[in-house]
């Protein structure tokens, strides 16, 4: 392990990564800012640049948009109120409620402290359990990848629809049928691309990503500009306050911050979870386990309440990278982006990955911390300048977004189909976010469904076309067995709900 | 009578899953592997059928959570615009090339947006992408292909 560390150093502190981290922190800060516009619009947005770089180095830049962009989310919900990612909704609970009283600086210092603590600590976690998880799951054959798949299937769209199970599944199988455009793998047989040779190699992931997220996202705004309903407010930014932090808040912090990091950390590892869960769980545990002094703060203007969902929230993030670089499944939708780009670039993500490309492996651990350092030392003196890119005319940010997505599809095909297609899949899916049907289950479905398909029948020729693979081995029954409580869980959820 | 548009929604998703169907079962597999345990059409027809499921039960269960979309609140006509430009757009790229369109398209949609600050337009249009263009080709050197500034002798 200590040689696989200073591989990660040694490729994570050149002076490119570095630079990569740094402007992947200030541009994913700005992006994540910006309300209705998230990780993932932001990475799908860089994915292009990325492929002038080689792996480890775009991966570096990617993971740097994301922890920037979870972070700006954060700034937008202190001063806004208006979130500009899910995972900081817990956030506005106690850090606008702070701003209001003037202590918006105190509010912002507080949160970049608390994401710097939590994804400080997640990356020591992962440091020590990635490896180990990739001897694991060494041991993994063909039924248990392929259940594990339907499991992350099912729990993204479980966690990530909002009780529109039903919604998310259909989505599910709308990004399968997607991925299943083009060759065969293994057959070489074209299937449904309609005699079109644009589509014999199928559809490009950076255009189905660029389409859902970036250009629908940005459609959406322009369609909901009049609506009162939508998160767009005006921003007045006139006091800001001292960004000091005295004792009493750290030690509040102190308590909080650890036992946030663990839960953020476990629920970043299961499949389809991400950091929107865990940070509501640790605003929720940590409203219980204070005293009842405290307790009553919560809601208007807590140091543990703000502190809780900004820890639980970073740390996530760190803890979705595990399955990603440990087993080869994404867990969440962000690093369901991150690992088509990866693919993109020719590599494979799995249990192998630290012993075949041990560079990327451990630089992209290794750069997290780098990342949370330059993190906090970019945004916390940059605080009061960065809060007032929220006051970016929409006029000017919506044909930005355009550009960089049509940008992105001409540099890799140079071709007009290819943009007209992500006009055309941006268009469906403006419409389907309008009636709530949620993008991350389609993209996550996207980016497995060749693996799954390669699993699936690799699992069916072992057993001779019979589907007794799903419960001859341990594993596989246990992943199946999670997957079924998760979906009795939620139809357990959605019925007490309705009484 | 009022039409509920996630039930819509399901009932296009259903005839799309029922076209999908009917179009995996007519992929051409070869003679060898028509029997086989796992062809090309197999893992498509599951998938068919799982949309038919899903979509069929949104269809048939009762939908609580009604989306109601407030439609006069919505900008259709200026997203309709800026799809059409964007098509336009996506048109002329390769034949025109890219500093000259995106520019165009830059500044077009900033107007159509309701931007009358001529001078931050241009600023964020035409010097805009030569500077963006630069960082791809120049420093990145990602080929961008353009016909109009190779005809001038600017891109060689």
């Amino acid at each position: 392990m200590i040689e696989g560390i200073l591989i990660g150093l040694t490729t994570a502190l050149t002076l490119q990564n570095i630079l990569m981290v740094m402007v992947g922190c200030f541009f994913g800060t700005i992006i994540g800012m910006l309300p209705g516009l998230g990780p993932m619009t932001a990475i799908a947005l860089m994915i292009p640049i990325t492929y002038g770089f080689d792996p480890a180095t775009g991966l570096i830049l990617m993971a740097g948009v994301y922890y920037g962009a979870v972070f700006g989310g954060s700034t937008s919900s202190i001063l806004l109120n208006a979130p500009g990612v899910p995972g900081t909704v817990a956030t506005s609970f106690d850090g606008y409620p702070m701003a209001q009283q003037g202590k918006a600086g105190k509010a912002l210092a507080i949160a970049a402290w608390s994401s710097f603590a939590g994804g400080t600590l997640s990356a020591i976690y992962l440091l020590f359990m990635a490896p180990s998880l990739s001897k694991v799951s060494l041991s993994f054959r063909s039924p248990d990848y392929f259940a594990l798949m339907i499991l992350g299937l099912t729990a993204i769209a479980a966690f990530s629809s909002k009780g529109q199970f039903l919604k998310a599944m259909m989505m599910v199988v709308l990004g399968l049928m997607l991925a299943s455009v083009g060759q065969d793998s293994l057959s070489d047989i074209t299937r449904f691309t309609f005699d079109n040779m644009n589509l014999t190699d199928g559809i490009s992931f950076v255009l189905v990503v660029m389409a859902t997220f970036a250009m629908s996202e940005a459609l959406t705004i322009i369609l909901k500009r009049n609506d009162p309903t939508s998160a767009a407010k005006q921003v007045s930014l006139t006091e800001l306050g001292s960004i000091k932090i005295n004792k009493e808040e750290r030690t509040k912090m102190y308590k909080t911050i650890p036992r946030s990091s663990v839960i953020g950390f476990l629920i970043g590892v299961l499949p389809g979870a991400g950091a929107t869960i865990a940070s509501f769980l640790a605003y929720g545990m940590e409203r219980n386990v204070v005293s009842d002094e405290e307790k009553e703060k919560f809601g208007k203007g807590s140091v543990n309440g703000l502190s809780a969902p900004e820890t639980a929230n970073n740390a996530a993030c760190s803890g979705s990278f595990v399955p990603m670089l440990t087993l080869g499944i994404p867990g969440s939708g962000t690093t369901a982006v991150m690992l088509g780009a990866l693919l993109g670039f020719g590599v494979q993500p799995g249990p192998r990955l630290y012993m075949t490309n041990p560079e990327i492996f451990w630089s992209i651990i290794m750069s997290m911390y780098i990342g949370m350092v330059i993190l906090l030392i970019l945004n916390l003196p940059l605080i009061p300048y960065i809060a007032r890119i929220l006051a970016v005319p929409k006029n000017y940010l919506i044909p930005l977004i355009l550009f960089f997505s049509v940008t992105g599809i001409y540099v890799m095909s140079f071709n007009n189909f290819d943009i007209f297609l992500m006009i055309g899949i941006a268009v469906v899916a403006t419409f389907l976010r309008l009636y709530d049907f949620p993008m991350p289950p389609l993209i996550l479905a996207f980016v497995l469904g060749g693996l799954m398909e390669e699993n699936l029948r690799r699992s069916l020729l072992l057993s001779n076309g019979s589907w007794e693979f799903l419960w001859d081995r341990t594993l596989t029954a246990c992943i199946l067995a999670t997957t079924i409580l998760i979906v009795v869980w939620h139809i357990y959820k959605t019925f007490k709900k309705k009484n | 009578m009022n039409i509920n548009t996630t039930k819509i929604i399901s009932l296009l998703f259903f005839i799309f899953s029922a076209f999908y169907l009917y179009t995996a079962y007519q992929i051409q597999v070869f003679a060898f592997d028509e029997n086989a345990p796992f062809n090309a059409r197999t893992f498509p027809i599951y998938l068919g059928y799982a949309g038919l499921f899903f979509s069929g039960l949104k269809l048939i269960l009762p939908d609580p959570n009604t989306i109601k979309v407030e439609h006069k609140n919505l900008e259709y006509k200026k997203t309709g615009i800026l799809i059409l430009i964007a098509i336009i757009y996506g048109a002329t790229i390769l034949k025109v090339g890219y500093f000259l369109t995106t520019s165009l398209f830059l500044f077009a949609s900033y107007y159509f947006l309701g931007e009358r600050r001529w001078v931050l337009m241009f600023l964020l249009s035409f010097p805009f992408v030569a500077a963006f263009m630069y960082l791809l080709h120049g420093i990145l050197d990602i080929y961008l292909r353009d016909p109009f500034l190779q005809s001038i002798g600017v891109m060689g």
